[in-house]
């Protein structure tokens, strides 16, 4: 169809609406939708359908009502016995996969960040032939590159009290009590050999005088757990797993397919069987069987167009193994970043993130009177020429406990509650303060005095503060200058919220299995350890936990039923099927000769996400948001144009393949919110707070994972709930003041 | 402000390519250099044309992905800083800015401005790490202390975004800047000094296979690196690889 002013068939409608065709007949006969009869089939008018989509009536129906808590289809597999021993005995328990059968077993990993290319190391050390995949040209290049902030681990060198229990308990309470306590509690347990691990590759942590390893403070926590190498700690760990999963690709042991994108999943008789790719620099689509499939593609935050994720971060493989079976858990959980660098104009292309650690010495505030910031705004005053008295710090008086280290997201809530309320600053009135002055006279004047200078030289404090700060953070204060053309060593950071990470992903029992038999997910890429909220320095340590420790030894719990298979056949009706379809999606997206560019539908979606779905959400915005989105996506279809040819190296035809599966994942992820008749973590629901505007949870009714299941094209998805147990911690609210 | 460009396209590999004039207009300062493409290549869309390929994903310098010889220079005119970085207030309406590919035998060109560098990534392959096994049974990280110049020194070597600017500027395409760094991230650190023999012969012997050219002491590397990557790597490399052929 095309978007001339026709008429639309019932069937078209409904695939509009992403309802069946028999509830649009229903619509019309009750006299709800106005139809026309043309040659005896029904049409519905181009106006028509603009009324439909204000009204309120189709979606209302549409919308799945929770129901009962109902028998959860899978088994968690989460261990029994005392949390501290589950997964010890888990490990000793499960079934192995002899040394000489895994060499006849084939693993496909797609993805080499953290979690992809640990696990595509181990795999291949164990025995196990492995294919990898990254659509970047190299698996160096994964997004977790860019994470700057640390990584944690219950270490406690320190000696202030840290301990597994410690770091298990602040992630179940940071996650606002909607995560697995086994999962979590092995998280815990694994961190430290994770650091071991590390240096031993040859990682490059930030060390002390004395030659030992260093350690700073995240959110949401009273310890000193995070490693960190300076704000590249990604890189340096990922440059670990990449270095190790090099020497199995020289040891034959891995394939490496980087510039390829995972189009879809092969299921045959119940399991993942392998993948279809698009080779990215010719456009050949590729057949890739294998025993099993590990998706450890990384999060899906460029749902919202504009977020602290790399360009090429997607959801598609994600989604097409949703698609094809996989559960999707809590697809509303997304991470808004308190301090990244706010939005400039509407060329921007990506945010950029500023580490969490700044908030280690960075203080953050607003005007306290409104004049003031008004006039920051037209840029008539500056910063600097407020005094102390004037200046709230809004975090140090609502949280006095954990001040400007709250947890992010209710750091993030904190800015914008400012900003709505008109104290923001920037052109934009969207930024709050990041002020490093305490830190450098502090700093300054502890250097002075160990150093036996003058401590009342009030330049010279300030010099050697300075440096100890750009010692510290220099790279990112590099970075905000770049951007925002201010020196942040003078002037204070403008920060604001940005998109950051989803907390939210496949649904996966304990052995990181997905509901699809021999498709596991792990990283960024499953819902598993985070709850509603992610602590920061968490991911990588999720992303290494799952991919050098747990993944490998788990999935020979399912491989060991699979010894006899033999090699898997890519010549059958499966993988035929699976590739006709692709091919079919990408004929369908060629075949516009004009319209709008991907980005246009893109930046369309980014806007109803983070306006209707973003820091706090309600029943209104997101009913109105699952409508727009349906709209949107029919836009796409009808309005897109991809130039150039699919054999051929084409990042338009990519970008729209990503761009489509966000906007199906988009509606999901607007169900989800507003079903979820609670606030938790980053889910803020207006309707539920408590009188001094924190989140107000809803144990009683909410204490689940909500799994979505996918029902086919033309029916609703499903919302299986997996109830949450707590054995070990108590449900309490959290606080941190 | 309104530039013009002359950018380097090429349909493929096959093909051959050339120089094509474009006009851009409503460029702000605040936009970065790879924003003012995008709108070049929103404006090309739609007219009908196919954009401009250019690779880039993280867009805060760290994950090397993009490239680009901008008037000449690898990366830009700006010092330590990767072309995602740099921002449009460096230019003034009216100029003509000329783009194109990180250009090397060992770079072959994918499309436009789009080259292939896996090269880098078999350098790596052939000894770039510390051969022990990945299953977490090591001894405890603060076991063995490192003094902190060392590990700094490492630390600095390691920032190395193996983006390829050091092989774009030299005139001999050597990778010597690449290697030397990942040589002397371990050579610095005790876990490297087992394998360090094999692991820099190894290196050089694919890096000469892939076609990179000799190191004539140029420094043209270390001026365009964005990491400020620095020429002492490439004379620790040449200490190693003599101590690993003189000691047998
Ligand atoms: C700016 C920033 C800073 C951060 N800082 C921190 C921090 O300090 N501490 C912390 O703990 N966490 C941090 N995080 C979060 C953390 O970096 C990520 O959650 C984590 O790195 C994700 O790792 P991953 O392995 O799951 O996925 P990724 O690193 O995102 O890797 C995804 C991989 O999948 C591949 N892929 C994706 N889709 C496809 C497809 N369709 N076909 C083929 N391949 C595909 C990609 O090529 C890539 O190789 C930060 C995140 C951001 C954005
Ligand atoms: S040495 Fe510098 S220029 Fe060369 S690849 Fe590394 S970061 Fe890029
Ligand atoms: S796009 Fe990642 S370094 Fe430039």
């Amino acid at each position: 169809m095309d978007n001339k002013g026709q008429m639309l068939s019932i069937k078209e409608l409904a695939d509009m609406l992403n309802v069946s065709q028999k509830t649009i007949r229903r619509h019309i006969n009750s006299g709800k939708i106005k139809s026309v009869k043309l040659g005896g089939v029904h049409r519905i008018s181009r106006e028509e359908v603009s009324t439909i989509l204000e009204g309120e009536e189709i979606i209302e129906d549409q919308i799945i009502n929770s129901g009962p808590a109902q028998e959860f289809p899978f088994p968690s597999k989460v261990p029994s016995g005392e949390l501290k021993n589950k997964w010890s005995n888990h490990k000793g328990t499960i079934n192995l996969v002899s040394p000489a059968n895994k060499r006849n077993i084939d693993v496909i990993v797609v993805g080499t960040g953290l979690a992809g290319a640990s696990a595509s190391a181990t795999l291949a050390e164990l025995g196990y032939n492995v294919k990898a995949f990254c659509f970047q040209d190299s698996p160096r290049r994964a997004h977790s590159i860019a994470a700057q902030g640390g990584i944690n681990a219950s270490k406690n060198y320190q000696g202030d009290g840290d301990s597994d229990y410690r770091l298990f308990y602040d992630t179940i309470k940071g996650g606002d009590y909607r995560s697995r306590e086994g999962n979590v509690y092995r998280l815990a347990e694994v961190s430290a050999n994770i650091i071991d691990q590390c240096v031993a590759q040859g990682v490059p942590f930030a060390r002390d005088y004395g030659g030992l390893l260093d350690n700073r403070s995240f959110g949401g926590v009273l310890v000193s757990r995070t490693f960190y190498a300076k704000g590249q700690t990604g890189q340096q760990l990922l440059l670990g797993a990449y270095s190790a999963l090099n020497r199995q690709i020289n040891r034959g042991k891995v394939e490496m397919f980087s510039r390829h994108e995972m189009m879809d999943l092969v299921i045959k008789d119940g399991k993942a069987r392998g993948i279809i790719s698009r080779n990215l620099i010719n456009g050949k689509i590729e057949r890739h069987g294998a025993h099993a499939v590990v998706i450890a593609s990384g999060g899906y935050g460029n749902v919202f167009y504009l977020s602290t994720n790399a360009m090429g971060s997607n959801v598609t493989a994600n989604w097409k193994v949703h698609k094809k079976g996989a559960f999707f858990a809590n697809p509303c959980f997304t991470q808004i970043h308190p301090t990244c660098i706010p939005v400039s104009g509407d060329h921007q292309s990506k945010l950029t993130l500023m580490s969490e650690s700044l908030r280690n010495d960075g203080r953050i505030w607003v005007p306290k009177i409104k004049e003031d910031a008004e006039k920051i705004r037209k840029k008539e005053i500056k910063p600097t020429e407020i005094a102390e008295e004037n200046r709230d710090y809004y975090l140090e008086r609502r949280y006095p406990a954990f001040g400007n280290l709250v947890p992010r997201d209710v750091a993030s809530r904190a800015a914008k509650e400012r900003c709505d309320a008109g104290y923001g600053v920037n052109k934009t009135g969207q930024a709050v303060y990041l002020d490093f002055a305490a830190a450098i006279e502090r700093y300054g004047e502890e250097k002075a005095v160990s150093s036996g200078q003058d401590k009342n030289n009030r330049e010279l404090v300030k010099k050697l503060g300075k440096e100890i700060i750009k010692a510290k953070y220099g790279n990112l204060f590099q970075m905000y200058e770049k951007i925002v053309d201010e020196n942040p060593y003078e002037t204070p950071m403008q920060i604001f919220p940005a998109v950051h990470y989803t907390m939210g992903g496949i649904w996966v029992d304990y052995n990181l299995m997905t509901t699809i038999p021999g498709c596991f997910a792990i990283g960024e890429a499953n819902f598993s350890d985070h709850g509603a909220n992610r602590l920061g320095a968490s991911a990588l340590m999720q992303g290494l936990a799952d991919g050098y420790f747990v993944l490998p030894y788990t999935v020979g719990d399912y491989l060991a039923n699979d010894i006899k298979t033999g090699k898997i056949n890519t010549d059958t009706k499966e993988f035929d099927e699976a590739e006709l379809s692709v091919k079919a999606f990408i004929k369908k997206i060629m075949s516009n000769k004009s319209g709008k560019s991907v980005d246009y539908y893109h930046r369309k979606l980014g806007k109803i996400m983070w306006e209707k779905c973003g820091m706090s959400r309600n029943a209104k915005d997101l009913k109105t948001a699952i409508k727009e989105i349906r709209k949107l996506r029919h836009d796409f279809y009808a309005g897109v144009f991809v130039p150039g040819s699919a054999d051929n190296y084409n990042e338009e035809l990519v970008k729209a393949g990503r761009v489509s599966d966000f906007l199906e994942l988009g509606e999901l992820f607007a169900i989800d919110a507003l079903e979820r008749n609670e606030s938790c973590g980053g889910h803020f629901r207006e309707e539920y707070q408590t009188p001094e505007g924190e989140a107000l949870r809803n144990d009683e009714e909410f204490t689940f994972v909500s799994c979505w299941e996918h029902m086919g094209k033309d029916n609703r998805p499903k919302l299986n709930k997996e109830e949450l147990k707590f054995d070990s911690v108590e449900l309490k609210s959290r606080s941190y003041k | 402000m309104e530039l013009l460009l002359k950018i380097w396209r090429q349909a493929n590999g096959q093909k051959k390519g050339s120089m094509v004039n474009y006009e851009v207009k409503n460029i702000e300062p605040d936009m970065s250099f790879l924003e003012m493409l995008d709108i070049l290549n929103q404006g090309l869309i739609e007219t009908g044309e196919e954009p401009v390929a250019f690779d880039h994903d993280c867009r805060e310098g760290i994950c090397g992905m993009c490239s680009l010889v901008i008037n000449g220079s690898p990366h830009g005119p700006d010092r330590g800083t990767t072309t995602c970085q740099l921002h449009m207030r460096r230019f003034k309406s009216g100029d003509t800015i000329y783009i194109e590919p990180f250009r090397g035998t060992a770079f072959p060109v994918v499309k436009d401005l789009v080259v292939d560098r896996s090269a880098f990534d078999r350098i790596q392959q052939s000894g770039g790490y510390v051969s022990i096994n990945t299953s977490g049974n090591t001894v405890d990280a603060n076991a063995a202390p490192i003094p902190k110049p060392d590990a700094d020194e490492a630390f600095n070597a390691a920032a190395c975004i193996g983006c390829g600017a050091c092989v774009a500027a030299c005139k001999n395409s050597s990778a010597m800047l690449f290697v030397g760094a990942k040589v002397s991230q371990y050579s610095r650190l005790p876990q490297g000094k087992v394998e360090a023999k094999e692991r820099v012969i190894n290196m050089v012997k694919q890096m000469d296979k892939e076609g990179f050219g000799n190191c004539t002491n140029t420094g043209a590397c270390e001026a365009h690196c964005p990491k400020g990557i620095s020429l002492e790597n490439i004379l620790n490399l040449n200490r190693e690889y003599l101590k690993a052929k003189i000691i047998k």
